[in-house]
């Protein structure tokens, strides 16, 4: 009986040679994973269980990435209890400030997640490590408590859509644009309880960072899971990080999947979703004026040092409109170093960019970046609902990075080809 | 057992951001969050919502985030349960894994009128629109997810099965 990449991985972790979408399993765990803002949660529920420890101290991993720096004291308590927990239970990936990145970023870069894994995640865009071939999905703090205690999570054998992305990329066209017009396409709820499994000649050419920022935002679709099989990319990541084996699965050929879908990428362009919705998608081309207070760059979505290069790449040069704040948020401490190792730093503050230390910090309104009532922000993040970026009365227009810089420079939303 | 209340209407999307927008999620206290509680929805509604009331909306209700804190406000609101033409994955696993009883019905959410007193039949999922003189079925839940609501949610069922030497 064939079976999906999703359908493949679910059945080894339930002890099954296979597994139907519909199908309620018991799943063993590679991973679980918990923030600042779930963890306090999840902590609590964990104590009314009653277990003596954690299932196993190297595979709950905790890392304060939303309100941290602590933003006030309310949420240094917060992150408090996370340190205490970690502390007790010996946690081996817990991640203190200076240590830490934005956690979707960091645990692929530390070798934490790889292909194969059964990945669960006190965050929504737990999703993002699919990207590896690996199933991840984001579950609330009762379900990640669960899992600390006991190794495993229940969950229904989800349908699978598959993508294909025929074709090549036009100048500025990456990964978000790709998921930015899926999303477009099927909207919001598109891919409720399902699989999204990307495939095609546009994703096998497209770099972990652009298979990253894919993954990520399945959930904005309503997916389960967003997922694409590993290969000589995936491989080449992965080698030198793994801290445990991984296994490379593939779908079957002759898989079913509810729905296929194919596009022609030669066709997308570089996307931009208005409030109050990722669905709310227009090419640049068609944007027309929209004028901006504030540019993001960074966030889990598109802080890695791809999309670094590529804001630089625009940043170069040239000033920030002197109506716009823009910040740059890279997402770990090694990408950090490496932007600053390659000079990108020079060109963001010659260009009147700040640079933040890594944190979630605006992309949930949190801190670092928060919109007064009437403001305008494009962002490189993956939410633009109502106040997440501050004021209930502000706005997030969603792009890449190089939409976003180009659009700091213009101090309206527009593209890197309209820069002089 | 039956909820019966008055019912308060929303539109399709509503995501947790909306709910319990990030800024107060500097707290896990349920009382403190209940006093926020479909904020960026409609800011007037933790002022209007009462015990008992019930929770109508269209489709995909709590899309966006997995913080546990959305259906947690719900329920520390009072609200006795939430009715949508369908609510977003992670949302509808915590309802359940929390205790937030919740009813999936395409027919309720377009035919209820905010106002309108409804009845609930938890154990059926038969919505009864007093108002209206109506009556809706709500999609069954799996047997194993009648089991987790019948444990009073995730929890209770995960501790029963440690106990039982089952992990």
């Amino acid at each position: 009986m064939a079976m999906t990449i999703t359908e493949k991985i679910l059945a080894a972790h339930a002890g099954k040679d296979r597994v139907e979408p519909g199908e309620l399993i018991s799943a063993k765990l590679d991973i679980v994973l918990a923030n600042d803002i779930t963890a306090p949660v999840a902590i609590k529920e964990f104590d009314k269980i009653g277990v003596p420890g954690v299932f196993d101290k190297d595979k709950v991993v905790l890392v304060p990435d939303h309100f941290t720096p602590n933003k006030d004291i309310a949420s240094a308590e917060q992150a408090k209890m996370l340190r205490d927990f970690a502390k007790k239970h010996e946690l081996t990936n817990y991640f203190e400030v200076g240590r830490m990145g934005i956690e979707h970023c960091l645990l692929p870069e530390a070798g934490i997640v790889g292909p194969g894994d059964v990945i669960i995640g006190a965050d929504s865009h737990t999703c993002t490590y699919g990207a590896l071939g690996a199933f991840a999905t984001g579950v609330g703090s009762t379900d990640a408590a669960a899992g600390m205690a006991s190794g495993e999570a229940w969950f229904k054998v989800p349908e699978a859509i598959k993508f294909v992305y025929n074709g090549e990329l036009s100048k500025w066209v990456g990964g978000k644009d790709l998921i930015l017009h899926t999303i477009g396409d099927i909207g919001v709820d598109g891919a409720l309880y399902q699989s999204m499994e990307f495939t095609g000649e546009a994703i096998r050419n497209l770099s972990m960072d652009g298979r990253f920022t894919m993954a990520n935002m399945a959930i904005e679709a309503g997916g389960k899971n967003g997922i694409i099989e590993a290969d000589q990319t995936t491989i080449d990541y992965v080698e030198g990080r793994a801290q445990r084996p991984y296994k490379v699965y593939k779908s079957d050929e002759d898989a079913k999947y509810a729905r296929v879908i194919e596009y022609d990428c030669s066709q997308i362009e570089p996307t931009v979703a208005f409030p109050h919705l990722p669905e709310n998608t227009r090419p640049i081309s068609e944007v027309g004026t929209v004028e901006i207070d504030q540019a993001v760059i960074g966030s889990c979505t598109n802080g890695r040092i791809e999309d670094l290069r590529l804001a630089a790449e625009v940043f170069k040069g040239h000033k920030v409109h002197k109506n716009v704040r823009a910040v740059v948020f890279p997402g770990t401490q090694q990408i950090y170093k490496q932007a600053m190792a390659e000079g990108l730093f020079d060109i963001f503050i010659d260009a009147n960019v700040a640079v933040s230390t890594p944190t979630c910090g605006p992309c949930l309104g949190g801190h670092m970046g928060i919109l007064a009532k009437g403001e305008r922000s494009i962002a490189t993040t993956n939410r633009n609902f109502v106040g997440r970026m501050g004021h209930p009365e502000s706005e997030v227009y969603l792009s890449n990075p190089a939409i976003a810089a180009a659009s700091a420079i213009l101090g309206r939303i527009g593209s890197p080809e309209e820069v002089e | 057992m039956d909820f019966q209340g008055r019912t308060w209407k929303f539109g399709a999307d509503v995501d947790t951001d909306a709910i319990i927008p990030a800024r107060y999620l500097n707290t896990s206290d349920p009382a403190e969050l209940a006093k926020h509680v479909m904020e960026d929805a409609d800011p007037e509604f933790p002022n209007k919502v009462k015990e008992g009331d019930i929770i109508v909306a269209d489709k995909n209700f709590g899309c966006g985030s997995s913080r546990e804190h959305a259906p947690i406000c719900i329920k520390a609101a009072g609200v006795s349960c939430v009715i949508a033409k369908s609510f977003a994955r992670i949302f509808y696993r915590n309802a359940i894994n929390i205790g937030l009883p919740i009813f999936e019905s395409v027919e309720a959410g377009e035919k209820i009128q905010e106002g309108d007193v409804v009845k609930v039949d938890v154990n059926t999922g038969l919505i009864t629109n007093v108002t209206r003189n109506e009556q809706y079925q709500a999609t069954p839940f799996p047997a194993f997810m009648q089991q987790l609501i019948n444990a009073g949610g995730l929890i209770n069922y995960v501790r029963e099965k440690v106990n039982k030497g089952g992990v």
